[in-house]
Formats: C-alpha cells, sequence, structure tokens
C-alpha cells in the first residue's frame, strides 16, 4: 500500500515538475506568447466565449469516441468471425495486412469527398486508423489459445458456442485489451487529423481558425484538451481491462 | 473379463496435400477396466496420436478400435477425462472453478459437481486453494488441479499425455505416488503416455511399448509388481528386469 502511495506520488511529482519547468522557461528565457505561453496564459485561454471551449471539446470528443467504439465493435467481430471459419480467415486475413499498409491519414481527401465535411469523416477517420490493431491483436490472441484445451472441450463434445464463450473470447481478453489500448490513442490522432482536413468545428478546426491570428496560448489549451479527451479514453478502457482481466493474464 | 478398451490394427495416415504420413503402422494391444496402462515410447512415435484417438478426436484410418464394454458401457462424450503435458487451466478462473469446466460443458447438476470438485481437490491435495488463481500455484500444483479437472464428470477412462513430463525430477516422482493413489481410489481405467521408461514401470499395471516411425507396438507385458507401489521397489530387481526389456526394445542398449 505505501508503495503505491509512493508511486503516485511520484507519477504526480513528475507532471508538476513538467509544468514547473515549462513556466521556469517561458520566464526565464523571456519567450515571447506567440512562441511558448506561460502556463497562466494558458489557462487564460480558456476565458475567451467566442472559442466555444466545451462545445469542441464535446464535438472532439464525440466523434472519437464514436469511430473508436466501431472501431472495437468490427474489429473484435471480424477477428472471432474468422474463429468460425479458416476460409474466411484465409482469404480476408492476408488483405487487411495489406489494407493496414495505406497510411489512413492519406484517405483522409478521399473520406471528405465521399462523407462530405462534418462530424462522420472525423470519426470514420479515427475508426479506419483504429480498427486494425484492434482486429489484428485481437486474431493473435485468439491464436495463441493452447489447441489441447480445444481438445479438451471436443473431447467433452462441447458445442462450438461453449468453446467459444468459455475458451477462446476470455481467453482471448487480454488481447482484445492491449489493442484497444494502442487503438484509443490512434483514434484520437485520427479524429484530429480529420479535423485539420476539413471541418467546421471540434478542436482540431479551433486550433487551425486560432492559428491564423497567431492565439498560441489557445492551441497549446487545444492539444491539452485534446491529450485530457485521450487520457479519458485510454482511462476507461484501463478500468474496463482491470475489471474483467485477471491480472496474471493482462499482456502488458 | 471383456476388455474395456480393444484396439487391432489400427493405423493412422496423416494427410497433407498429396503428401502421406503414417504415423501409427499397427497398434493392437487389449485395456481391462480398472487397468493403468503405461504407453512408453520415443518422441514423435504416435503416442499422443493413439491417446487423441482414443478421446474421439481423431479419426483412424484402419483397424478397430472399440471402447466400454457389456459391464462397462462407455459414453464417448462424458466418459474421457484428459491431463496433459501442461496443466492448461484457464488463467482467468479460480481453481474451483477450472476444474468445474468440463462439469459445465456437460451440463451436470450444479451443486453436485461442486461438492465433488470440492472432494476431488481434497483428494489431490489441494484443499484450501479452490479460490486461488493458476498462477498462485507452482507447476505441480496446477497439474494436481488438472487431474482433478479430468476427474469432476466422473468419467470412466482418463487419458494422460506425459502429464509429469515438465516437472522437476522430485516433484515427478511425487506425483507418481501420488497419481497411484487417486488411481486406487478413484477407480478408473488410465492411460497413461511418457517417454519415461522407469516412470511408465512404475505406474503401470501393464506396459505398452512403440517403437517410432511409424508407430508400431513393440511390446506389451503386465508389470508384476505388487500394489501399493513404494519408492524403493524401484531399486528391485524385478523392476531392473523390466526397464532393461523396455530399453532394449527402444535400441538403447
Amino acid at each position: 500500500m505505501n508503495e503505491n502511495l509512493g508511486r503516485y506520488a511520484l507519477a504526480v511529482a513528475s507532471h508538476v515538475a513538467l509544468v514547473a519547468a515549462w513556466y521556469l522557461f517561458v520566464k526565464l528565457g523571456n519567450v515571447p506568447k506567440f512562441v511558448m505561453p506561460s502556463p497562466g496564459e494558458t489557462l487564460d485561454a480558456l476565458l475567451q466565449p467566442n472559442y466555444n471551449w466545451w462545445w469542441n471539446v464535446g464535438v472532439t470528443g464525440a466523434e472519437i469516441f464514436a469511430g473508436y467504439f466501431l472501431g472495437v465493435v468490427i474489429g473484435v467481430a471480424l477477428a472471432l468471425a474468422f474463429t468460425w471459419s479458416k476460409t474466411l480467415e484465409a482469404f480476408f486475413m492476408p488483405l487487411l495486412v495489406s489494407l493496414n499498409m495505406i497510411p489512413k491519414v492519406a484517405l483522409g481527401p478521399l473520406i471528405i469527398v465521399w462523407f462530405k465535411y462534418g462530424m462522420l469523416p472525423n470519426s470514420l477517420m479515427a475508426f479506419s486508423i483504429c480498427v486494425f490493431p484492434i482486429l489484428l491483436t485481437t486474431a493473435r490472441g485468439l491464436r495463441e489459445i493452447e489447441p489441447e484445451l480445444l481438445d479438451l472441450v471436443r473431447s467433452l463434445k462441447g458445442s462450438r458456442w461453449q468453446l467459444f464463450a468459455k475458451i477462446q473470447l476470455p481467453g482471448a481478453l487480454p488481447y482484445i485489451f492491449a489493442g484497444m489500448k494502442v487503438g484509443a490513442i490512434l483514434a484520437v490522432a485520427g479524429a484530429i487529423v480529420g479535423e485539420f482536413l476539413g471541418s467546421d468545428k471540434g478542436l482540431g478546426y479551433l486550433m487551425l481558425q486560432v492559428q491564423v491570428t497567431l492565439d498560441t496560448p489557445a492551441m497549446f489549451m487545444a492539444v491539452i484538451m485534446i491529450t485530457l479527451i485521450g487520457m479519458l479514453l485510454y482511462g476507461m478502457v484501463l478500468a474496463l481491462e482491470r475489471w474483467l482481466v485477471v491480472q496474471d493474464a493482462r499482456v502488458e | 473379463m471383456e476388455p474395456f478398451i480393444h484396439l487391432s490394427g489400427v493405423k493412422k495416415v496423416y494427410r497433407r496435400g498429396k503428401a502421406e504420413h503414417l504415423a501409427i503402422s499397427d497398434a493392437t494391444f487389449d485395456v481391462m477396466p480398472g487397468e493403468l496402462v503405461s504407453l512408453v515410447g520415443p518422441s514423435g512415435c504416435g503416442k499422443s496420436t493413439l491417446l487423441k484417438i482414443l478421446a474421439g478426436l481423431h479419426p483412424h484410418d484402419g483397424g478397430e478400435v472399440r471402447l466400454g464394454s457389456k459391464d462397462h458401457p462407455f459414453d464417448p462424450s462424458r466418459d474421457v477425462g484428459m491431463v496433459f503435458q501442461a496443466p492448461l487451466l484457464l488463467k482467468w478462473r479460480r481453481i474451483l472453478e477450472n476444474v468445474l469446466l468440463p462439469a459445465e460443458i456437460l451440463g451436470l447438476p450444479q451443486a453436485e459437481s461442486r461438492e465433488r470438485a470440492r472432494s476431488l481437490l481434497a483428494l489431490v491435495g489441494l484443499t484450501g486453494y479452490e479460490d486461488k488463481y493458476p498462477y498462485e500455484l507452482s507447476g505441480g500444483m496446477q497439474q494436481r488441479a488438472a487431474i482433478a479437472r479430468a476427474l469432476v464428470h466422473d468419467p470412466k477412462l482418463v487419458l494422460m499425455d506425459e502429464p509429469f513430463g515438465a516437472l522437476d525430477a522430485l516433484t515427478r516422482e511425487k506425483m507418481n505416488l501420488e497419481l497411484l493413489e487417486i488411481w486406487k481410489k478413484a477407480k478408473k481405467t488410465i492411460v497413461f503416455v511418457t517417454h519415461g521408461i522407469s516412470e511408465a514401470v512404475f505406474l503401470g499395471t501393464r506396459v505398452v511399448v512403440l517403437t517410432a516411425g511409424p508407430a508400431k507396438m513393440a511390446d506389451n507385458f503386465p508389470i508384476d509388481i505388487p500394489h501399493p507401489r513404494t519408492l524403493d521397489m524401484k531399486t528391485h530387481e524385478q523392476f531392473g528386469v523390466y526397464t532393461r526389456r523396455i530399453y532394449k526394445l527402444l535400441g538403447m542398449e
């Protein structure tokens, strides 16, 4: 318990130290505000009412969560479908590996052509980036299940469903979460790229707006907000993992 | 008495595209109800394949496989218990829930199964570990839990595929003694695959020797050493006679 407390204290300390270093650097170096604002000036950016912070946070957050949710559902579902049919896997898996090679950011302009401006294309951007690692790690987790465990169930003439529900799904869960953690970070990046490419709302859009007026504190604030959304998503995944996966089975 | 397992001229061919690999060319032997038969041979001699045929996991390509007899009818879906080289416990389940897995799959009544799982855990010396996770147990303890799991649905036949192969020598000897104890109390027919020659003789009421490439029955003889067996019997002259007989068959003498 004490050891845990110490670790938390150190984690907090490193964050505080970073902010302090930032403050000192700006103050002692006399760095102009439009190059790098101080922490205080960055916070002041929140007071600008016409930046609509909370509305934009909501928009970007919704895009990220929607795209990520879709990515998890489709990624996991496809990987599971592959365990039901070897042919299906042999057909789609190489294709998916190739598709994964496409730099998803390069799809941005196309997605905008197909789906216009707005939240949908940005969610799709987040989805397209995060779905592959989730799918590929889940598929790997399902493959890594010892064949003898499947033999054990088959020797008892267990049904396909029992095999799935009692062995395959729980066995792959640590991998599903490993993929979900990677995917969470990527989904945030995807949505922001989408907003950069073409959008009329959201934190990425706001960043482009304030860039024109060299409002660097607002850009800093936007980056912090985006990071906080990402941390919230990641934290939720972590909490879910802690709840569902036995400690020893977790994939670090 | 009618044999519980009757194998005659059993053949197994693995096909991969056009290539054929003869895994077992001729396996012929009988196992009486309640026997503990050791199946010994070098690695890759098809021992595990034979077990899988007995478990109904692989079809055989020739010969006859008959399980059960009039007095001991055999239900292929619920009369097989399996133990593998690795304990293969489910990491996310506590020990008691692990032991219950076969009962769940077969849909056996819950309360009774739990009761039975507890008494089996007591039998294998794991009382007090019911609510632990597998990683909290040593390798030997995990394998004991795996043995309890193989017995929970009260199968007539227990198939063991080198169950102690991954354990250190001392633990292995201890587990051998415990297995004999379990076998005596649970009254099961056990087919025990091993490549340990002394283990095969020590455990078996009968030893079946297979030679490799493709697996062929080389010998099949009863072990006439009284029960209960103790470790010092390994130094008896008769024990040496049996092990030398097997070494010779496997071309190691």
